[in-house]
C-alpha cells in the first residue's frame, strides 16, 4: 500500500492535556505528524486541531479511530477524503536585504503577493500565505539571497462548500 | 464531598494505602462505615485487588493511594487494567493546587505519567468541578469499552467546602459508545455463517466483559458451531462443554489452532487479535472470512483483516443474531448435518494430539495439580493465577465453566498480579472459594499481601507449583537459546512454609505425587489463608506451543 499525506480536522474539548493525549497517542503508537495548528474555535470550550500525517490506508484508519477513542475528542474529518478543501499556510521568512538584491525581493513578494511586514538596514521579514507548493516556491526563490530565520505556522483547512445547491 | 460522591456510586470497599496527601480523605472514610476500607501493604496490591475485585464482580472497583510514590506504585496496576479493559478508579492525593509544578514534597505529575495507560484521566482544579468529575470517572470506567479512569486530588481540593450537587446522570458530548450493531451488518454476518462449510466462534474477553456468555452458547448450540477461546475469554463458554475446543494461540490446544487455520468463516466476538493469539498474521486463518465482533472499532482491522465488521456491544450483536437466526428458522438438526464433515475433522485433530503431559512417578506435574484442582472444586471456584508457566497450565487443564472466574493478566502479563487480585475477588465475593495459582516466582513480586489477606480473615489458597525456575523464561532458553540458562535459577528461595506460619497463615509442602489429591482436599476443606508449595517438576514446559512469530499450525507438541 502506498503512503499517502492526509490532513486531518479535529474539534477537542478545551481542556488541560487534551493536546498531550493527542501528542502521546501519535508517539506512542508510531504515527507521524508533519504538521499541528491549534487555536480556540468560536465555542470557547472547544479547540480546533489541524494535523498533517502520512501513512497507507491502514495507518491513517487507526490514525483516525484511536483519536476518535479519546475520550475528550469531539469530532473528527478526513479533510483529504471529504472532496474538495482549501489549505493554507503562513510562513515568516527573514530574509538578507542588500542594496543589490532589494529589487529582487520586492520582484517576488509582487509576483506571490507576499507581504514585507519588518524592515531593517540589513534584512526583510517576508510574511507569505498559501498552500505548501506556494510557500516552498517563495523559499526557494529568496534562498539565494540568503535567509536568516523562517517561521511556519503548519497547515490549517477547511472543506469547501458545495457549488451547486 | 469524594466519599460522599462514592456512596452514590454504590461503593462498597476500597482499597488503599494512606498518606499526607489524602489525609483528608481518609478522614472522612473513619467516619463512614458504610464503605470498607483494606489497607494494603504496598500500593501495587491496591490496584491490583481493585481490578480482581471488578473482574470477578462486573463491578468498578476502586483504589485510593497517596500523592507521589503512593501514585507511582499503582502504574503496573493500572496498566495491567488498561490493557485487559477492567473498569477500575483510581483516587491519588496531589499537593495542593498552589504548589503543583513546583516539585514539592511527594509531588508527582500522575496523569501525565498515566495518560497513554488509563482510559481517561483527570486532574480536580476547581472544587465546583469535582462532583461532575468522580460521576465522569464511574461513568467513563464501565461503559463502552471499560478501563482504568485515575483523578488526581489536590489536597486543597479535598479540604475545599462546595454545594455538593452530585450528578444523576451524566452526558459527556464527545464521549458516546456505540452499543447498537449496524442491522445489515448482523445480516450480513449471517449470510456468512450461512454459507460456511468450515466455521469457528471464537470468544475474547469482551464477551465477559459485556455479560454475553449466554448468548453465546446459544449461538454456538443453536448453529452448532465449535468454540474456541482466547486467554481472556475463558470461562465464557464452560469449558467441558462437547463444542469447546479449549484456548487458541502460543500455547493453545492443537485442535483449537486446527481448526482456526483451517476454518472458512470465522466468528470473532469480543477479541482483538493479540500476537499471541494470531501469531505470524499471515498464516492466521488463511483461507477464513472473518467477521469481529467488538465495542472498539480500533480493534477491527488493526491486526486482521476482517471482512464484515460490527462495531457493537457482544451482548447486544450476539442477541440480534440470534433474532436474525430465529427468524430465518433453519432447525437445529440442519446445522448439525450442516457441519457434520467438519465436525469429523476436528474430531479426528482431537484424538490424534488430545491434551496431554507426561506422567512420572517421581514428580509431582503441575498439571496434574490443576487437574485435580478442577475435580475436586467442579468448576465451582474463582481461580487467579500470577503470570508464566502457572498462568498457561492453569488456562489449559482448568476447564473453566463460569464467566469471571479466571481471574489473569492477559494483556499486560503481569507477574504478581494474581495474589492481590485474589484479594479483590475474595472481598467481592465473600461465599466463594478463590485459589491463585502462582509460581515462586510471580508469588515474591506481591507477597507483602499476605498481611493484608490475613487482616482481612481472607481464606485465600495460594498454590505455589514451586520448580525453582523462572519457568516460561527457562522453557524459551531451552527450547529457542541452546539451554543457556541464564538468570532464572532461584538459588534463594524462602521456605514458603515458614513464610506462611510468619504470618499467621497455614503453610504445607507437598513433593510426591500421591500426596496431591489428599492435601487438596485438605486445604480446601480449610477456614484459612493457606500456601501450598507443591514441588513440581523441575523442567517441565507448557505445550503446545507455537515459537514466537511462526504459523499457529506449527506446534511444538510435547
Amino acid at each position: 500500500m502506498s503512503e499517502k499525506r492526509h490532513t486531518l480536522s479535529v474539534l477537542v474539548e478545551n481542556t488541560p492535556g487534551a493536546l498531550a493525549r493527542i501528542a502521546g497517542l501519535f508517539s506512542g503508537r508510531g504515527f507521524n505528524i508533519d504538521s499541528l495548528c491549534v487555536a480556540e474555535t468560536l465555542d470557547p470550550t472547544l479547540s480546533h486541531l489541524t494535523l498533517v500525517t502520512h501513512g497507507d490506508d491502514q495507518i491513517i484508519e487507526q490514525i483516525i479511530k484511536q483519536l476518535r477513542r479519546l475520550v475528550d475528542v469531539y469530532k473528527v474529518v478526513n479533510v483529504t477524503e471529504e472532496g474538495e478543501y482549501v489549505e493554507r499556510e503562513m510562513a515568516l521568512i527573514k530574509v538578507r536585504a542588500e542594496k543589490e538584491n532589494r529589487e529582487e525581493i520586492f520582484r517576488i513578494c509582487e509576483i506571490f503577493r507576499c507581504k514585507i511586514v519588518d524592515v531593517s538596514p540589513r534584512s526583510y521579514v517576508v510574511e507569505v500565505t498559501g498552500d505548501k507548493n506556494k510557500l516552498e516556491a517563495v523559499i526557494e526563490l529568496l534562498k539565494p539571497m540568503g535567509i536568516k530565520e523562517i517561521v511556519r505556522t503548519g497547515i490549517i483547512a477547511m472543506k469547501r462548500e458545495k457549488k451547486s445547491t | 464531598m469524594i466519599v460522599e460522591a462514592l456512596k452514590k456510586e454504590g461503593v462498597e470497599v476500597i482499597f488503599g494505602y494512606p498518606g499526607g496527601a489524602v489525609i483528608d480523605i481518609y478522614d472522612e472514610l473513619y467516619k463512614t462505615p458504610e464503605i470498607k476500607h483494606v489497607l494494603v501493604r504496598h500500593e501495587q496490591g491496591a490496584a491490583h485487588a481493585a481490578d480482581g475485585y471488578a473482574r470477578s464482580t462486573g463491578k468498578v472497583g476502586v483504589a485510593l493511594v497517596t500523592s507521589g510514590p503512593g501514585a507511582t506504585n499503582t502504574v503496573t496496576g493500572i496498566a495491567t487494567a488498561y490493557m485487559d479493559s477492567i473498569p477500575i478508579v483510581v483516587l491519588t492525593g496531589q499537593v495542593p493546587t498552589k504548589l503543583i509544578g513546583n516539585d514539592a514534597f511527594q509531588e508527582v505529575d500522575i496523569t501525565g505519567i498515566t495518560r497513554p495507560i488509563t482510559k481517561h484521566n483527570f486532574l480536580v482544579k476547581k472544587i465546583e468541578d469535582l462532583p461532575k468529575i468522580l460521576k465522569a470517572a464511574f461513568y467513563i470506567a464501565k461503559t463502552g469499552r471499560p478501563g482504568p479512569v485515575l483523578v488526581d486530588l489536590p489536597k486543597d481540593i479535598q479540604q475545599a467546602k462546595g454545594e455538593f450537587n452530585y450528578p444523576e446522570e451524566i452526558k459527556l458530548r464527545s464521549y458516546n459508545p456505540v452499543y447498537e450493531p449496524h442491522i445489515k451488518q448482523i445480516e450480513k454476518a449471517y449470510t456468512l455463517l450461512e454459507q460456511a462449510e468450515r466455521p469457528v466462534l471464537m470468544l475474547g474477553g469482551g464477551v465477559i466483559a459485556s455479560n454475553a456468555s449466554e448468548e453465546a452458547v446459544k449461538l454456538a448450540e443453536k448453529l452448532n458451531l465449535p468454540v474456541v477461546m482466547t486467554l481472556m475469554g475463558l470461562g465464557a463458554f464452560p469449558g467441558e462443554h462437547y463444542q469447546a475446543l479449549g484456548m487458541l494461540g502460543m500455547h493453545g490446544t492443537y485442535y483449537a489452532n486446527m481448526a482456526v487455520a483451517n476454518c472458512d468463516v470465522l466468528l470473532a466476538v469480543g477479541a482483538r487479535f493479540d500476537d499471541r493469539v494470531t501469531g505470524k498474521v499471515d498464516a492466521f486463518a488463511p483461507g477464513a472470512k472473518i467477521i469481529h465482533i467488538d465495542i472498539d472499532p480500533t480493534s477491527i482491522q488493526k491486526n486482521v483483516k476482517v471482512d464484515v465488521p460490527i462495531v457493537a456491544d457482544c451482548k447486544r450483536a450476539l442477541t440480534r443474531l440470534l433474532e436474525v437466526t430465529k427468524l430465518v428458522g433453519r432447525p437445529k438438526k440442519y446445522w448439525k448435518e450442516r457441519f457434520k464433515d467438519w465436525w469429523e475433522q476436528i474430531d479426528i485433530w482431537k484424538k490424534r494430539y488430545p491434551l496431554s503431559y507426561k506422567e512420572d512417578p517421581n514428580y509431582i506435574k503441575p498439571q496434574f495439580v490443576i487437574e485435580k484442582l478442577y475435580e475436586l472444586t467442579k468448576g465451582e471456584a474463582i481461580v487467579a493465577t500470577e503470570v508464566g508457566q502457572n498462568q498457561m497450565w492453569t488456562a489449559l487443564f482448568y476447564k473453566f465453566k463460569y464467566p469471571r472466574t479466571l481471574i489473569t493478566s492477559g494483556g499486560l502479563g503481569t507477574m504478581g498480579f494474581g495474589f492481590p487480585a485474589s484479594i479483590g475477588a475474595q472481598m467481592g465475593n465473600p461465599e466463594k472459594l478463590v485459589i491463585d495459582i502462582a509460581g515462586d516466582g510471580s508469588i515474591q513480586m506481591n507477597i507483602q499481601e499476605l498481611a493484608t489477606a490475613m487482616e482481612q480473615k481472607l481464606p485465600i489458597k495460594i498454590i505455589i507449583l514451586n520448580n525453582g525456575y523462572l519457568g516460561m523464561v527457562r522453557q524459551w532458553q531451552e527450547l529457542f537459546y541452546g539451554k543457556r540458562y541464564s538468570a532464572v535459577k532461584f538459588n534463594v528461595l524462602p521456605d514458603f512454609v515458614k513464610l506462611a506460619e510468619a504470618y499467621g497463615a497455614v503453610g504445607i509442602r507437598i513433593t510426591r505425587p500421591e500426596e496431591v489429591e489428599p492435601t487438596l482436599k485438605k486445604i480446601l476443606s480449610m477456614n484459612t489463608l493457606v500456601i501450598l508449595d507443591v514441588h513440581i517438576s523441575p523442567e517441565e514446559g507448557v505445550f503446545p506451543m507455537v515459537p514466537a512469530g511462526k504459523a499457529t499450525t506449527e506446534m511444538i507438541l510435547v
